[in-house]
């Protein structure tokens, strides 16, 4: 099998016009080529995103900065958080679970590869009009440019009148646009899954991975949708005239906000399922045994995913909502605690015992199991309605989301690039830059984030554009931004073990880390059919099957 | 590598998968019920809110007519497609056709009401919070349905040149989903706005 695939890759790679190839990549409907393209179009962004964030931690490394202004500032704030949601951690995670998902169902592409190639166009011209509104904002009017009303564009900031010019129009379009994509990949994921595994591929032998990815697209149908329907308000009251949020004609502010936090909290948990998938793959196999508790591991993911679609409004207890629903979100969030509870003792129990080893996809994994727990718990401090009373809106929120984002999501993500590298370059990532890349990240991220929930205690608010001296923020102020740097630094140690390692990289082989899911089966990268003859498996770990044939799980599952 | 493609103990002989073209369609349904939902929870939301007149009592009249239209074409839908699978090309030509006359007629119905709602009572979507809700809830069932006949005129289409046989059924079912989810979202915007809302 592995000499067929060599010739056919050959043929193909035998030198061809660059202008081919450019065009064989626009015009590509393969699930990995797709995949690849989210992934890059992500890490752009993802650079971008990062020089927003340290140009805001520069402004707030001292009191009465003024590195920027303070127009420059709220734009900062609101292009970091609206790029880093929309147009990295999102096309990321849907870049590994388009290369992943088929290979590792045992299929040959996506059940519809061209919705699947007009879903990542869709995202990706999404990014590229919101960073138009830098030189197209600012319309006939003349003022403003690029979107300054929060990720968050609460009512009535959002409005023509306090919002005038076309930047918020960007934004609202830009969010639309990569909406409706990432409901097309979502849809495309959940029929590949249903209607593409391959034969013996029960719903009960599949990799967690594609449950999770499974899960997480289920999610994005009922939680991505909110925001395009409430966007669609925000244009007909932006552009028809319409009342929607327009609190002087009997409109209500804080319909925007609910709609947006029914979108907004479920999304942190479509950023963070395929996070545990990645987490579920790579313990187990770097712990040198299947994963504890796999039906465990399915039904907590399920019901995380219906619990979360009833907590968002604990992001505005502060709004003056009734007892009752303050009491009802305070449990519903803290019951979330639960099952993912669970998950983090299931990895647990699946490296209690193991013959762990210490490789750099283990090692971010680790950081994320730690990490992500601090995060829910001062989630859990968070999900209280009075302690939210008294630090809503204060860096110890910013401290508490970033915990989640960059310590649970982007430590997983680390970990998966390490780990599927391999698969889709063909070479293995440096170990020893990855490891300087681990511990560099590590220390900058807790230098940051642990220290920004200090400030945020003393009374911090959240996208402030500069403080006096002598509240007792300054240190710690400076301390964060140091950290922003050495986060900075790490990245910069990623991006060139990525580049280097494509070149020079140990060439990787099929199965580089004795693995035991399908994708590793095939050659890396895989042909553009993936397997020659599609496979067939009998139990959760095909590859174990066919490495010990003398005692496989099919026998035990 | 090769042992991996030969079936192991435990294979399933028959390997049957439901069909991605209805599983889509089915996402698809929960997404855009989704969108509808958070539409008519903002209509409800803001019943006798406005400030201004009119009111839906003042001003709204109930399409029976049109709404008896838009339901019997999930009828002739269902049974076009039954037809279609026992090869029966012509009679479902003929149903398909009548479907698309109906929700034309449909949509002709909401045209209708939104000439007499602008041109004799004044009601546009920038006059009071009835007029942005009511505008947008309608007009986004009514753009499904436009979007709704414009691919059933594409199989009409297909199906004069004699291009749709039996082979094409599941296809063809997999739009009659989509048709059906937009009478079943009618139902619901009707009884929102001309049951409950008055």
């Amino acid at each position: 099998m592995s000499s067929d695939v060599i010739a056919i890759q050959s043929a193909e790679a035998a030198g061809q016009p660059w202008v081919q190839t450019l065009h064989e990549w626009a015009t590509t409907v393969d699930h990995k080529r797709l995949g690849v393209l989210y992934i890059l179009y992500a890490l752009f962004f993802l650079v971008i995103g990062g020089l927003e964030a340290t140009i805001i931690r520069i402004q707030l490394m001292r009191p009465h900065n003024d590195f920027v202004s303070p127009q420059v500032f709220n734009r900062m704030f609101t292009m970091h958080g609206t790029t880093m949601i929309f147009f990295v951690a999102m096309p990321i995670l849907f870049g590994f679970a388009n290369y992943l998902v088929p290979l590792m169902i045992g299929a040959r592409d996506m059940a519809f590869p061209r919705l699947n190639a007009f879903s990542f166009w869709l995202t990706a011209f999404g990014g590229l009009l919101l960073y138009f509104s830098f030189l197209g904002g600012s319309g006939l009017y003349g003022a403003g440019n690029a979107p300054d009303v929060g990720w968050w564009a609460y009512a009535p900031l959002a409005s023509r009148a306090f919002s005038p010019g076309h930047s918020s129009d960007y934004w609202t379009i830009a969010l639309l646009a990569s909406g409706f994509g990432s409901i097309g990949t979502a849809v495309n994921i959940i029929a590949t899954i249903l209607s593409m595994r391959c034969p013996g591929m029960k719903l009960s032998r599949m990799p967690l991975f594609a449950w999770l990815n499974l899960v997480m697209s289920g999610m994005v149908l009922l939680a991505i949708t909110p925001l395009s329907a409430a966007q669609i308000m925000l244009l007909v009251d932006r552009y028809l005239g319409g009342h929607f949020f327009d609190t002087q004609a009997g409109g209500s502010a804080t319909l925007w906000m609910h709609f947006f936090w029914i979108f907004g909290h479920p999304e942190v948990y479509v950023l963070i399922i395929p996070c545990f998938a990645f987490a579920s793959e790579i313990i187990p196999v770097f712990s040198r045994k299947p994963i504890f508790g796999y039906p465990v591991m399915v039904g907590a993911t399920v019901c995380i995913a219906f619990v979360s679609m009833s907590v968002w409004a604990h992001h505005m207890f502060t709004i003056g909502m009734n007892s009752y629903a303050n009491s009802f979100f305070a449990i519903t969030t803290m019951a979330v605690g639960v099952p993912t509870g669970i998950k983090i003792f299931n990895w647990l129990g699946t490296m209690w015992g193991g013959k762990i080893q210490f490789r750099t996809p283990m090692l971010f994994c680790i950081g994320f199991l730690f990490q992500f727990l601090i995060a829910g718990l001062t989630g859990i401090m968070l999900s209280a309605a009075p302690f939210n009373w008294q630090l809503s809106g204060s860096y110890f929120v910013v401290a508490h989301f970033h915990y989640v984002i960059v310590g649970g999501i982007l430590f997983a993500l680390f970990g998966a690039f390490y780990y599927w590298y391999p698969k889709i370059t063909g070479r293995m990532l440096n170990e020893s830059l990855g490891k300087l890349h681990f511990w560099l990240f590590l220390i900058g991220f807790h230098l940051t984030f642990d220290v920004m929930h200090i400030p945020g205690v003393l009374g911090m608010p959240r996208r402030i554009y500069t403080y006096e001296p002598g509240r007792g923020w300054d240190t710690l102020n400076f301390l964060v931004t140091i950290g922003a740097f050495v986060q900075g630094i790490a990245t910069l140690v990623f991006v060139a073990n990525l580049v280097i390692s494509y070149f020079r990289g140990a060439k990787a082989g099929n199965d580089p880390w004795d693995a035991w899911t399908l994708e590793w089966s095939t050659s890396s990268p895989p042909p553009a059919y993936n397997f020659a003859s599609i496979p067939t498996v009998a139990s959760r770990r095909p590859l174990w099957d066919l490495k010990h044939p003398e005692d496989p799980d099919s026998l035990y599952e | 590598m090769s042992a991996i493609t030969t079936p192991l103990a435990g294979t399933p002989v028959a390997w049957k998968l439901p069909y991605r073209g209805k599983v889509g369609m089915a996402c698809l349904i929960i997404a855009e019920s989704a969108i509808f939902t958070i539409f008519v929870v903002a209509y409800l939301f803001y019943l006798g809110k406005s400030i201004t007149g009119p009111s839906p009592r003042e001003v709204l009249e109930t399409p029976i007519f049109y709404t008896i239209c838009l339901l019997s074409s999930s009828l002739t839908i269902h049974f076009a497609g039954k037809l279609l699978e026992r090869g029966r090309r012509g009679a479902f030509v003929g149903l398909w056709l009548l479907t698309i006359v109906l929700g034309a007629l449909f949509l002709y119905g909401t045209g209708q009401e939104w000439h007499r709602l602008i041109y004799e009572h004044g009601l546009t979507i920038s006059t009071n919070l009835f007029g942005t809700t009511y505008y947008s809830l309608v007009g986004l069932h009514a753009f499904h349905v436009t979007a709704g006949l414009i691919l059933l005129s594409i199989v009409l289409f297909f199906g004069l040149a004699g291009r749709v046989g039996p082979e094409q059924s599941a296809r063809v079912d997999v739009l009659s989903m989509y048709w059906h989810f937009v009478d079943a979202v009618w139902v619901v915007v009707f009884s929102v706005v001309y049951v409950l809302g008055r």
